[in-house]
Order: structure tokens, then sequence, then C-alpha cells
């Protein structure tokens, strides 16, 4: 709303501002009219003629009705809300989040045990472990990107090609080399750090909007070239049979072949595929733990502070000696990797990987996990990869809905919540014991 | 940084034919002075005279289009027009405020110190890997450096805000971590723009203050840029005065004060008649300053 308008709302206490809110309304009424005379009104239809087209005038009337009376009905709201919004009391979201993070340690720990004992719980079958494990890979790309966005106020829109770089490495690696996962993974790892400081170099100047532009065209570029790159990445047709991780050396499969000793031998159980499911499962845990325990500790650490330093003020940090190259340089680079570690987790898990699953609506998907989460917050990101990624997943029957839903709530969120769900944030040192509590 | 010798006075930073020009606009013109240690040198002037940009040329904003800025320290000189910000900040050891505050208004008052003293924790932490393992070497570092933090936020009175958000302090106080948090760096060159501007008297008298503190006690230079006649001709030793990129004025406070030249800057006065009440009424100003 236009700042002239709101002082009105505020001024007007009370009363009913009744031109003000058929204004409001009538000029919402004419955007969605403009919206959707194209979207709803005309329709291409099938007939024996070839296209022919229909008109949906009643819907467009409906989407400007609708537009109209849920603009006033907001408007009066806010109207007749605004003198008990001016009084001290808190909203209750906000008292929730506050008790919310006064409990973030324990809320963390038991959510580590739930994840530990999950497929041992009973209603754990195959297909929620292989959820989870899901799951647990988007957790994980959002706690690396959140070092470069949240931490380092980086925004980067191309964060999928590092997940790509990983994921194909390893996907190589083991078909030419013969490298298995866990020789791949500091590779993989690695060589996505060292395309993390390649796209650095030249954004180094960059900031805000333009950073995203062209990290974002960096990331159709890593896209497009192995789309392109036949020879090398097999094009479209993407790879297929990477090799399973084994346990220690034990292989998770019914008749290991010859020389080769089988999980379930070995331990004398029943074949069962669920133990394979299992092992992902708790390899991707174990993975995404190590980077919420590294970036835990690293925030903590001058780099981390430089990072969030960096994210505060650039001209602040080079004015107190702090290099910015090395500090943007870093973030991107560890970022970076941890998206090569996911990315080799997804090709194992997967056997098959193309280009298709590195498209520019993953990158956003991660970015809406880091913002909608609250930048820099790691628990915020594990609730909003869980709206994200795993609601839609059990909500599949209303599928067509799914994007309407989830435009909806990310709207909503960034009206109440324009800082992410748990905005909240520790200082990574005190100089008084006891914090929050104290005062 | 370093041991400075005792010798009071001795020149710390010489400005010699500085210009820098905008396309056609000449902001600072053939400017020459010499700062000193120990000493706090004032700049004044105008609106628009140029200070700020004497202030970026100095901490590498800026480079000069002209000029050679020397910062003596005991063993070598830096040539300032040849460096990179970030390194005059930790090699040469000036450290500077903005005329519009520039904290990490999300970090707390703590950890906007403990970011200024990033270079030496960085290498205590061998660039953050035995912090990651939490080695002994990097917790003393770091205790070390809270301890100096703790030492300025006691000297500034900011202590029970030292867990607070930055942004979260009045005004005042912001200003006042600013200046703290320069000094964090342990630099030989203090460059504060405006550190006065904003505040109401008594916070100004404490200004004065933490400055005259900063300059007896740590033998650094301070470069001062301030409108606020109180604070320049009360604590000042030398006054450096700037209109339209140009020196016009260069000596203590009561030679600069009683300079016609100066005085028709600030008036904005073309001709050489004053009015008598004005003129009177400007000295008279800078003379309650100095009481
Ligand atoms: N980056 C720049 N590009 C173009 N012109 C600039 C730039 N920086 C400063 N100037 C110009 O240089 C002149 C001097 O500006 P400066 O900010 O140094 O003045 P100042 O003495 O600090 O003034 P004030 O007392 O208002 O802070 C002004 O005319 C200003 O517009
Ligand atoms: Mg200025």
């Amino acid at each position: 709303m236009r700042p002239g308008a709101t002082a009105r709302l505020a001024g007007a206490g009370m009363g009913l501002d009744l031109p003000l809110i058929l204004k409001e309304a009538g000029l919402t009424a004419l955007v969605v009219f403009a919206l959707a005379l194209p979207l709803f009104g005309f329709r291409t239809v099938d007939s024996a003629g070839g296209l022919d087209v229909a008109y949906r005038f009643d819907w467009v009337a409906a989407a400007v009705a609708v537009a109209f009376v849920g603009r006033a009905l907001l408007v009066a709201m806010r109207t007749l809300g605004g003198a008990q919004r001016a009084r001290p009391g808190e909203g209750l979201l906000a008292r929730a989040g506050r008790a919310f993070y006064r409990h973030t340690t324990w809320i963390g720990a038991a959510a580590v045990a739930f994840a530990v004992l999950l497929p041992l719980l009973p209603f754990a079958d195959r297909y929620v472990i292989d959820i989870a494990s899901y799951f647990l890979i988007y957790v994980m790309l959002g706690w690396g990107l959140n070092v470069v966005v949240g931490l380092a106020g980086l925004l980067d829109l191309g964060y999928v090609a590092f997940y790509a770089v990983g994921a194909y490495s390893y996907a190589l690696a083991s078909l030419h080399l013969g490298l298995s996962f866990w020789w791949s993974l500091p590779l993989a790892g690695a060589l996505a750090a060292g395309f993390g400081i390649l796209l650095g170099f030249p954004v180094l100047r960059l900031r805000g909007d333009y950073l995203a532009i062209v990290t974002l065209g960096f990331g159709e570029i890593i896209r497009i070239i192995l789309v392109n790159w036949y020879s090398f990445t097999n094009g479209p047709n993407g790879i297929s049979g990477i090799a399973r991780p084994s346990f220690f050396g034990l292989a998770f499969s019914r008749s290991p072949g010859p020389g080769e000793v089988a999980f379930h031998e070995f331990f004398g159980l029943d074949y069962a595929p669920v133990h394979r499911i299992a092992f992902l499962y708790y390899l991707i845990l174990g993975l995404a733990l190590v980077t919420n325990l590294f970036t835990l500790r690293i925030r903590r650490l001058p780099v981390g502070r430089a990072w969030e330093a960096l994210r505060e003020d650039e001209i602040a940090c080079r004015s107190l000696g702090l290099n910015p190259t090395n500090i943007k340089l870093s973030a991107f680079a560890i970022g970076a990797m941890f998206a090569g570690f996911a990315g080799s987790f997804f090709a194992t898990r997967q056997g098959f990987i193309s280009p298709e699953s590195f498209t520019f609506i993953e990158s956003a998907l991660i970015l809406s996990i880091v913002v909608l989460g609250g930048m820099g917050s790691q628990i915020g990101v594990v609730i909003a990869a869980f709206a994200i990624v795993v609601l839609p997943e059990w909500f599949r029957e209303f599928q067509q809905y799914r994007m309407l839903v989830f435009g909806a709530a990310m709207v909503m969120i960034m009206v109440w919540r324009p800082r992410g769900l748990i905005a909240h944030r520790d200082p990574t040192v005190r100089l008084h014991a006891g914090g929050e509590a104290g005062r | 940084m370093m041991a400075l010798p005792d010798a009071a006075g001795e020149a710390l930073l010489e400005v010699e034919h500085l210009t820098m020009r905008f396309g056609g606009l000449v902001a600072v013109n053939e400017l020459s002075f010499v700062a000193r240690r120990r000493e706090i040198t004032a700049i004044i002037g105008p609106n628009g005279a140029g200070k700020t940009t004497v202030f970026n040329c100095l901490t590498g904003f800026y480079t000069p289009t002209v000029g050679r800025l020397a910062l003596r320290h005991p063993r070598r000189t830096y040539f300032l027009e040849r460096m990179d910000d970030f390194r005059i900040a930790q090699f040469a050891g000036v450290a500077r405020t903005f005329q519009n505050i520039r904290l990490f208004p999300r970090m707390s008052v703590l950890e906007n110190l403990i970011v200024a003293q990033h270079n030496t924790l960085m290498a205590a932490s061998l660039f953050s890997v035995a912090g990651l393992f939490g080695l002994a070497r990097y917790r003393h570092a770091e205790r070390a450096a809270i301890e100096r933090a703790r030492y300025w936020l006691e000297k500034t009175g900011l202590t029970p805000f030292a867990d607070d958000d930055a942004g979260s302090l009045p005004y005042g106080l912001q200003r006042r971590l600013e200046i703290v948090r320069a000094m964090c760096i342990e630099p030989v060159l203090l460059c504060l723009d405006e550190p006065a501007a904003g505040l109401n008297p008594r916070e100004s008298a404490e200004l004065n203050r933490l400055l005259l503190a900063i300059r007896a006690e740590h033998g650094i230079g301070v470069l001062l840029i301030e409108h606020d006649m109180s604070v320049v001709m009360g604590i000042s030793d030398h006054i450096v005065v700037l209109d339209h990129g140009s020196l016009i004025a260069d000596g203590t406070p009561d030679e600069v004060r009683s300079d016609p030249k100066v005085i028709r800057a600030y008036l904005g006065e073309e001709e050489d008649e004053l009015p008598g009440d004005v003129a009177a009424d400007f000295g008279r100003n800078h003379g309650e300053g100095q009481a």
C-alpha cells in the first residue's frame, strides 16, 4: 500500500473510511481485471475446424468480484484493527516464535533424535524413509545455500549448478575411473568448491539484483553444457547405472557379484530392499548433520563473522581491513562444496542423472527454502524444507493446486514475516552470560 | 600495531599536492598538509568543501588524480595513494568512521568490535582451520579479542549494551561504537568524519573526552572532520581549512579563528567588509567552544 494510504489508515482509528476502502478495492479489482482478462477470459478449444476461441467472461467477473470484496474486507479489517495493533501486546506468531527460539537447542536435539530413530519406527515404511531422505537432501542444500545467501548475503540464483557438478563428478568418476562413492565424495566437494570460486571471480563486484542475474546465468550455462557436451556427459540422455554406495565394502544386493559380500549375508539378515534405503537415509542424515555442525561452528569463527559483516556492510568491512574478495570467494566455495556433496548423494541415490534434474526451478526451490526459513536460521531451513518439499509430496492428490498453494503461502509469509519464519539471530559471542533471559 | 616512539608531534601523515577530480569537478585541489602523531588535526570547511573526499583518498576508497599520501611508520613509509582500501586499514593502520554511520546493524555490539579484529584472529586461527577444531591457540586469541573489546566498551559506557544489536542503539551510542570499532584495528591514524553530528551537547562533551583520551593514551594521530566548532576549537591541536577543495588556512585554533579568509568562507561573503556583529558572533562562538 502507498504510504499515504497507510498513514490515513492509522489515523482513521476506529471509524470506517468508506471512500478509502472503495478506492483501494476498486484499484485492486482493476489490476485483477487486467490480469484475468487474458488469463481467464480467452481459451482455445479443439473444434472440428481446428482451434477455436472460447470466452469465459463469467470467470473474469468472478475473479474481479472476489478481488474487490476481499480487498475491501482486508482494508476494513486493517482500519478497525489499527487501534488494537497499536497496543503494546504482541502477535501470537511473534510470541510463539520467541518461545520457539528460547528452546532451540532442545528442539534441535529432539529433531536429531527423531531423525536417527525414524527408520526404526513402526510407521516408517520404504516410502516414508525414501521421502525423508529426499527431504534431507533439500535440508542439506538449504543449509549449504544459507552460507552464501543467509550469512554472506550474496543472492545466488544458480546454486543448482554446484549440485549438478557434484552429481556429475560422482557419476563420471564412478563410470570412468571406477572410484567408489567414498572416494568420489571429497572429489565432488572439491570440484564444486572450485566451480564456486570460478563463479565467484567474475561476480566479485556485483551485489543484489546484478549478482542474482549473473548467478542465474551461470546455473543455466552449466546445465546447457551438460546437455550439449554429448561425448562427455551423454547429453540429455543422462548417465545411468551409477554405482550404489556400499556399507564399508558390503554391497546392498540380493546376489552380490563374485568376490563381494552382501550386507544381509554379513549380518545374517534376510535380504530386504529397505536396508539400502535406510542406509541411504542415514548417509544423507550424516552429510546433512555435518553441514549443519560445520556451519554452526564456522559462524563463530572469524570467517563466519566476516561473512555476516559483509552481508551487513561491505564498505565498513573494507574500512576495517577485511578483504572482501577472500570473504566472498570463501562463502561461494564452502556453499558450493556442500552442494557438491549433496549432488554426489543424489547421483548415488537415483542411480541415474540427467540435466533435467538441475533446472532453474531447483535453484528457486532451494532459495525459497532459505528465504522462507529465515535467512541464516538453521532450524528455519528445516521447517521450510518440510513445508516446501514434504507437504506437497503428501498432498499429491491435489497436484494441480500445489503451485497455487505454494504461491499463496509464499505471499503470506512475506507479508507476515518478511524476514522468514525464524528471523531471530543469536550473537555468536556474548559478553554477559545468561543471554536473553538475563534482561 | 607497533611500538610508537615517544617523540610527540613527529610527522605521521604527509599529504602533498592531493588533487581529486570527478570529471570536470575538482573536489580537492593541490592540497598539502601534515598531520602529526599525538595530535588531533581538524579538517574544517563549508559543505561540499571536499573534506570527505580527502578521507576517501586517504583510506583508498578513491584513487587520487594527483598527489602523494605518505604515512610514516617508525620503520617504513606507506604510500596510501597506491594501496587498496582494505590493505590501508590492515597494513598501514589507517582506520576511519563514516559521515553516515556504517555499523553492522544486525550484529551485536561486541561482534562489531570482534569483526574489527578479523585479521589478527584470522592469523591466530590459521585461516579458521585451527578454530574449526577448537585448538587452544585460537581460543586464546579470541579471548584476547574479547578483552580488547571489553576495554573499549568500558571506556565508552557501552558495556551494558554489549550483546544488543548494534542497529538498536541510540544514535549517539552508535557514533561512539563506530569510533571504538575503528580503534579495535589498532590504527596509527584515526580518521573521524563528523563524529559529533547529531549529538546533544552532553554527548558531544563525552566525545571530546574520548578523543582526548585516545590521543593521550594511545599515542596515535587523529584526523577530525567536524562542523561543531565547540568540538573543533576545544580539542584540536591543529586545524586545516578547506574551501572549494583548496586549502585556505592551516594553523592552530587561535590562528585559524582570526583568519579573515576563514571567516569569509564560512559566512559565504564575497565583499571585504563583513557586518561587524556577525564577525564578532563567529569569534565568540569559537571562544565558547574552547572554554
Ligand atoms: N564520487 C563522487 N563523484 C562525483 N562527485 C563527488 C563524489 N564525491 C564527492 N563529490 C563532490 O565533491 C565535492 C566535495 O564533496 P565532499 O563530500 O568531499 O564534501 P564535504 O566537505 O565532505 O561536505 P560535507 O560537509 O557536506 O560533508 C562535492 O561537490 C561533491 O558533490
Ligand atoms: Mg562530508
